[in-house]
């Protein structure tokens, strides 16, 4: 396993048997289906899949949600919140699988994290920092939308928007649309910048579901072949 | 520090201190002087307790997970309340602050490079006092009072003893190597904590009177740093 930075010192079982892929993109981007498609696929090919998510862990992701009703939270306040919750799957559920020699799908990592923080005006250097105990991905993609039809796919999914997911708490305009898109386009702007630092593959969310899937199952298959 | 005009002042040290008394008469005379004096302990967020106390109890957290719920403790109380109120001339005053998270992650087996980045994002304090007591007598103060350990106080995740009370005792001396390390890099003003708690305060008013405003300055200490009290 390697880490981002300093890594868990204090963990004994850190050799990796198993592949961590990440598929990362806004809300309306399709990550879900697609995880769902490529769970179904690896499955039937053999491999032993477990998917895991931000906001998931059983220790504390019911109380982010509680949080955020209660009390605006301040910025690093929630990033260290999702930086507890994803510490706590990470080390409860992703490590075990990866050495037990599980495929992990993770729906979201650190990288929307990262952008989240970034895009509120925290340090860059310390977001990054923040996540040295993370396990590096063998392979990350990144779906790619455009606000304006992320907006029309989020509304209909689930008749409004989230309140931090459409930057509501940065005040970025009155109008619910506007702050969407500008929101959606910083945090667009931040992966960009992540890209080649982190090896992140940028994929055409845009296109037809089947089409998209075919693109990521080959391009994972590829690499799962390349690690036997 | 552009737009710290308040003043931060920290007690850090092992539980059975003593700290907290003191801290407790320092802010009752800093308000007597007619200061504005905010007073801010560690791990009491509201946001943050619920899920804190729920993960305690079941004994899941791990070391990482547990330095990062007490740092979002700390950045809510910090955000909210600390850096705020240091910018509109507040006397803050913490009941451990970010030394405390230097001790005892580390010991837990955290990275101290890592921790130390974490809280980063916090300000320095004008003035740490470090409590330096014998683990024994800080140990004993507590025992006699509270003879029921929590699991997470003890020690109990880092395995030293199935006995609860060795395990506390060899976790509060390991924290104490830490803070005793610190003492001299962080600058620490050592306070003996053995010492009469009258005592003990006497000193810690001495070193908070250059802090204050000329007009509320003690006269012994006016005549020096004047330059500290601008507020």
């Amino acid at each position: 396993m390697q880490f981002f930075g300093e890594g868990i010192s204090y963990l004994k079982l850190t050799e990796s048997k198993g592949s961590l892929i990440v598929l990362e993109g806004p809300d309306g981007s399709g990550r879900s289906t697609q995880i769902d498609l490529i769970t179904s696929h690896l499955e039937a090919d053999g491999h032993a899949v477990i998917t895991t998510g931000l906001k998931r862990s059983e220790l504390i992701g019911a109380g982010i949600l509680e949080a955020k009703h209660k009390l605006p939270l301040g910025k690093k306040t929630l990033a260290l919140f999702y930086a507890a919750d994803f510490a706590d799957q990470l080390e409860h559920k992703i490590i075990p699988a990866l050495h037990a020699g599980y495929v992990v799908l993770a729906d979201r990592y650190i990288y929307t994290l990262m952008a989240r923080s970034n895009v509120r005006g925290i340090g860059r250097a310390w977001s990054h920092d923040l996540f040295g105990f993370a396990v590096k991905p063998d392979l990350v993609f990144y779906l790619d939308v455009p606000p304006e039809d992320l907006f029309h796919r989020v509304f209909q999914k689930y008749g409004s928007l989230d309140y931090y997911e459409s930057g509501a708490d940065m005040g970025l305009s009155d109008d619910l649309f506007e702050s969407f898109v500008l929101y959606q386009k910083g945090i667009a702007k931040e992966f960009r910048l992540m890209e080649s630092k982190y090896g992140i593959s940028r994929v055409d969310g845009g296109r037809p579901v089947q089409e998209v899937n075919a693109d990521l199952q080959k391009r994972i298959d590829d690499y799962l072949r390349g690690r036997k | 520090m552009p737009g710290h005009r308040g003043k931060l002042i920290v007690v850090e040290g092992i539980d059975g201190s003593g700290k907290s008394t003191q801290l407790h008469l320092l802010d009752k005379w800093l308000r007597s002087l007619g200061l504005s004096v905010f007073f801010t302990e560690w791990n009491s967020s509201d946001v943050v307790k619920d899920i804190t106390s729920k993960g305690k109890k079941k004994a899941l957290l791990t070391p990482t997970t547990f330095s990062l719920l007490h740092a979002t403790d700390f950045a809510d109380r910090y955000e909210r309340n600390i850096s705020p109120l240091l910018e509109a001339g507040y006397f803050v005053l913490s009941d451990r602050y970010v030394y405390t998270a230097f001790a005892r992650d580390v010991v837990r087996g955290c990275t101290p490079d890592w921790v130390r980045k974490v809280y980063s994002f916090a300000e320095v304090p004008d003035i740490v006092f470090y409590f330096r007591v014998p683990p024994d007598v800080a140990m004993d103060r507590i025992l006699a009072g509270r003879p029921k350990l929590k699991y997470y106080e003890a020690g109990m995740d880092l395995d030293l003893s199935n006995d609860e009370y060795e395990s506390y005792r060899i976790f509060q001396s390991r924290i104490v190597e830490q803070y005793e390390a610190m003492a001299k890099k962080d600058n620490f003003a050592l306070i003996d904590g053995t010492l009469d708690i009258e005592e003990q305060q006497d000193l810690m008013r001495r070193h908070v009177s250059r802090l204050l405003p000329p007009s509320k300055a003690a006269p012994r200490s006016s005549a020096r740093n004047r330059e500290a009290g601008t507020v």
